[in-house]
């Protein structure tokens, strides 16, 4: 009975003290919105307004018509030519072209006498992702010119191999589909941590904290005190972002959102077990704020959002199994986009579960200790 | 203008947004040249407005303040003032001669002016073997030093020194007034704002202000003059005195009492007209002054000792410290400490800046685990405690610590269910403490913007809610004012008197007039123990026949650190 009033009483108290403050009223809303909104815009691994180089130094029909058909291709909005060759390199450097053509002079000599004629592609390794997609479709846009130069001279290559391919949950490969689910877990996770991650430190620093040590509450309370407060806004938080995303953004959404408000549950337990557990161990508030970010760059370069966690080295590929949001990325994906079964979400749930209950007790225990 | 006065002030006024009095209230007044000038008033009274208007930092509403015949809107103020805040901005993680150097940069000195006035600083500090110290971990006196010498590398014609001497021992701040006091010799003009009154004592002018007024302005001793033939000390008993405290702050005929060891020492309204046995007269203070130029102290009956309750009579010592050691690492913060408190005592834990008094404190509210010995409160020991042994203890710490983004009545609230006060018992709890301590007109208000007072007031209220047995406060009145701290004084006599055990720590002397027992804690042994008395008889010699209770501190301290 004592205990749920101490624990009402710090529950209370965690909520008005986000809500009095009229900054931290709008960091809860504003940037999260925000940020959905811009970024789901802004990160698109789509290649398009492809600018390209072209040094034809052949003047026959086979190369002006290869150009053309480039030109005509929606992605290459700016094709331009190289007048010598020094351009090829220095348009390359100074990015003024991802990829250049090169077209020797004898190009439609050899193709007119049915003889293999070489093309040149130099491509930006800098930015090689990018750079292999260009080459795609180069090699896309050369196939079928072979293909019709052979059927005009009068051969018909029977095709044996012929690729047909359809893609399943997502159909048009609308990029949005992909980043607007992926953003709401990861802004879920940025403000389970941020406000945990200064909840206790703050305390520290005011002089609060020695106040609740001395107390009737003990440790477990004060953790739960901290902890449910953070999850409601937390859920609450997600819960918008995902109503954004079903509403303004239209994302499909086929799954079972039962399972879904289950594993967020407990994906977002995790992330406030990692900030309170920072916040335990730090001893004011910025470095509370340096810890949270040291978490928060690996986890989101380690997760899989940007490169497949398989082309890891092997070696690497089980740290990812540490990170919460690598598991909540497979189910938020999977129930919004494909209605993934229980036993599926179950697999990327218990880690996260684990984690939680790591990094909880680790906090508890911190609190506990006391300051040594 | 006379040539002999530095600053000039004339009809200053200053209007802060959002509030409808004026921080300052046409404020006219010349200050002297080349003397130490104490700015002296209750909290909240308009000192640091004062200060930052005469550096410059601020500008005043109405009228005009001149500094050396520079007015303060022109920015060539800032060639010939220095300013010291009460937080000086020392770089913790740099080393002292690495915070010097750059102050000196900042100053654009040339090189070679810059190593001798480094090098004159550190003379003058004598913080020279400190040199590759990092500003973060000096002590709190050191600091200031430090912070001085800082602002006194762009050699300022006059300085201004906000508080510098609240949270420095008594040592170092004997040490920071003689600095300062050679500064003035030489002829620089220094402000001095302060809240200890002995200081003020010492300057020789004193501007006391009072919401936003100038009250006084002219040599400490005029003021205290007017008190002539009205201070006197009254002999009682140890065990009578807090009583007889209690009777003549009741008197209407008392402008203020103190305790002073097994006397109290007491100003009247007006003059006695004929002799009083036991009464023996007394040369006034300039405390005694500023109490009686602001209306005099509050009645002696704390409304607390009304409505708390009286605790059962316990036999066994309420507080226990057996052998406390801490280890930090190689360093000892605490050797070897015992000690017992018994029911409605007031034990004080006395030493400066760094001796372990915190540390002590820290072991026996259970916020630190000793390296060796046990601490008992109340029976328990508070690392292992269950909760009902914590909630019979009462916590207020040095800074306040309150929620300042909650309101008052939400700190309330909060403190109540902290302790499990429910239902008709809690809602009656709270209400008693609004009233006893009069937050009524600031329940909305945010704790974090009340005057420094009331914090206080609401602090004890938060920390005494649960009617605690035993009551540790840590440095309660550290840059209190000396109205607020009697007030302060008076709800702990009163709870004394009900039986409530109190533990405390303070470098500040006149608090530990107040308490029963001191220990004296340097470097982390206890050095000395007893009634103020007892201490003070300890160095008394033929020479200090009557040693105050900071002779004492001092002289014990010293004789250690020459062992």
């Amino acid at each position: 009975m004592t205990v749920w009033i101490r624990l009402k009483a710090l529950i209370i108290k965690e909520f008005i003290t986000v809500w009095r403050n009229k900054k931290s009223r709008i960091m809860l809303i504003a940037p999260p919105l925000i940020q959905l909104i811009v970024l789901s815009q802004a990160i698109t691994l789509d290649v398009t307004d492809i600018s390209l180089g072209v040094r034809n130094m052949d003047g026959g029909w086979y190369s002006h018509e290869l150009i053309q058909r480039i030109k005509g291709a929606p992605y290459f909005t700016k094709v331009f030519e190289c007048s010598h060759h020094e351009e090829i390199r220095s348009s390359i450097n100074n990015q003024k072209a991802l990829a250049v053509i090169h077209i020797q002079s004898n190009f439609s000599r050899l193709i007119s006498k049915g003889k293999p004629a070489p093309v040149q592609i130099i491509l930006d390794g800098r930015k090689s992702n990018a750079s292999q997609i260009v080459a795609g479709y180069l090699g896309t846009i050369v196939t079928t010119f072979n293909k019709e130069i052979l059927r005009m001279k009068g051969v018909h290559p029977e095709t044996l191999i012929d690729i047909q391919s359809r893609t399943f949950f997502n159909p048009n490969l609308e990029y949005i589909y992909y980043t607007v689910p992926s953003l709401v877990a990861m802004l879920s996770m940025l403000l389970a941590l941020t406000v945990t991650a200064m909840s206790v430190s703050r305390e520290r620093e005011n002089g609060t904290f020695d106040q609740l040590l001395v107390s009737p509450l003990q440790p477990w309370e004060i953790l739960l005190g901290k902890t449910i407060p953070a999850m409601v806004i937390s859920v609450a938080e997600s819960t918008l972002l995902m109503g954004i995303a079903l509403i303004l953004f239209k994302v499909p959404f086929v799954g079972s959102l039962l399972l879904l408000y289950i594993s967020m549950f407990i994906f977002l337990l995790a992330n406030v077990g990692v900030g309170l557990f920072i916040s335990s161990i730090s001893y004011t508030q910025q470095q509370s704020l340096l810890g949270a970010f040291i978490f928060i760059l690996p986890t989101m370069l380690l997760s899989g959002y940007a490169t497949p966690i398989e082309n890891m080295p092997t070696w690497l590929q089980p740290v990812t199994t540490f990170v919460p949001i690598t598991h909540f990325f497979i189910i938020i994906k999977g129930i919004f986009l494909k209605d993934i079964s229980a036993f599926d979400v179950w697999k990327d749930t218990w880690p996260m579960l684990l984690i939680a209950m790591c990094t909880l007790s680790a906090a508890g225990w911190m609190f506990k200790r006391r300051l040594e | 203008m006379t040539l002999k006065s530095a600053i000039h002030l004339t009809n200053v006024s200053k209007t802060f947004k959002g509030m409808t009095e004026p921080a300052l209230n046409k404020v006219t007044a010349s200050l002297e040249k080349g003397i130490i000038i104490g700015l002296v008033g209750p909290d909240g009274a308009g000192k640091t407005t004062l200060m930052r208007l005469m550096t410059g930092l601020l500008l005043p509403t109405t009228g005009h303040i001149t500094v050396l015949g520079i007015r303060t809107d022109s920015p060539r103020i800032h060639d010939i003032a220095g300013y010291m805040p009460q937080k000086f901005g020392l770089y913790e993680d740099l080393t002292v001669i690495e915070n010097l150097t750059l102050y000196a940069d900042l100053a654009q000195l040339e090189e070679k002016a810059k190593e001798e006035t480094i090098d004159r600083m550190f003379t003058f500090t004598a913080l020279r073997p400190f040199k590759n110290r990092l500003a973060g971990k000096l002590s709190g006196g050191m600091k200031q030093k430090l912070g001085l010498a800082c602002a006194l590398l762009s050699q300022p014609q006059v300085l201004f020194l906000d508080e510098p001497s609240v949270g420095v021992d008594p040592v170092s701040r004997r040490e920071l007034w003689k600095m300062v006091q050679e500064l003035a010799d030489k002829g620089m003009t220094i402000v001095w704002a302060t809240s200890y009154l002995d200081e003020a004592d010492k300057c020789h002018q004193v501007l006391l202000l009072n919401e936003g007024k100038l009250l006084f302005n002219g040599p400490p001793q005029t003021l205290t003059d007017t008190l002539k033939g009205r201070v006197f000390r009254v002999k009682t008993t140890f065990e009578e005195r807090r009583k007889l405290l209690r009777a003549l702050l009741n008197s209407p005929l008392m402008t203020d009492s103190l305790i002073q060891g097994n006397t109290v020492r007491c100003v009247l309204k007006s003059p006695l007209k004929e002799e009083v046995k036991g009464w023996e007269p007394i040369a006034p203070r300039f405390e005694d002054a500023f109490v009686d130029i602001l209306g005099g102290t509050a009645k002696g009956d704390s409304v607390l000792v009304r409505d708390f309750p009286a605790k059962k009579k316990i036999k066994w010592p309420l507080i226990k410290a057996e052998h406390l050691t801490k280890n930090f690492g190689d360093f000892t913060a605490a050797n070897d400490i015992s000690f017992s408190i018994n029911q409605g005592e007031i034990f004080g834990l006395l030493g400066p800046n760094g001796a372990g008094k915190s540390t002590i404190f820290r072991m026996l509210c259970g916020l630190l685990k000793p390296t060796k010995g046990e601490a008992f409160v109340a029976g328990f020991n508070l690392q292992q405690a269950p909760s009902q042994a914590r909630s019979r203890i009462g916590y207020m710490a040095q800074k306040f610590a309150l929620y300042k983004d909650l309101s008052v009545e939400q700190n309330l609230n909060f403190f109540a269910g902290v302790y499990g006060l429910n239902g008709p018992h809690r809602t009656q709890r709270i209400e008693l403490m609004i009233h006893l301590f009069e937050l009524d007109p600031f329940l909305k208000q945010n704790a974090g913007l009340l005057p420094l007072g009331y914090a206080q007031r609401l602090a004890l209220a938060c920390a005494i809610m649960h009617e605690p047995d035993v009551l540790f406060l840590d440095e309660p009145t550290s840059g209190v004012d000396p109205l607020t701290r009697r007030e302060f004084w008076t709800h702990i006599n009163g709870m004394v008197s009900k039986g409530v055990t109190v533990m405390v720590t303070t470098h500040f002397l006149e608090e530990a007039e107040y308490c029963d027992r001191i220990a004296l804690i340097y470097q982390g042994v206890s050095i000395a123990s007893g009634t103020p008395d007892d201490l003070k008889k300890k160095v008394t010699t033929p020479t200090l026949p009557n040693p105050t209770l900071e002779d004492a501190f001092i002289t014990l301290i010293e004789q250690r650190a020459f062992l």
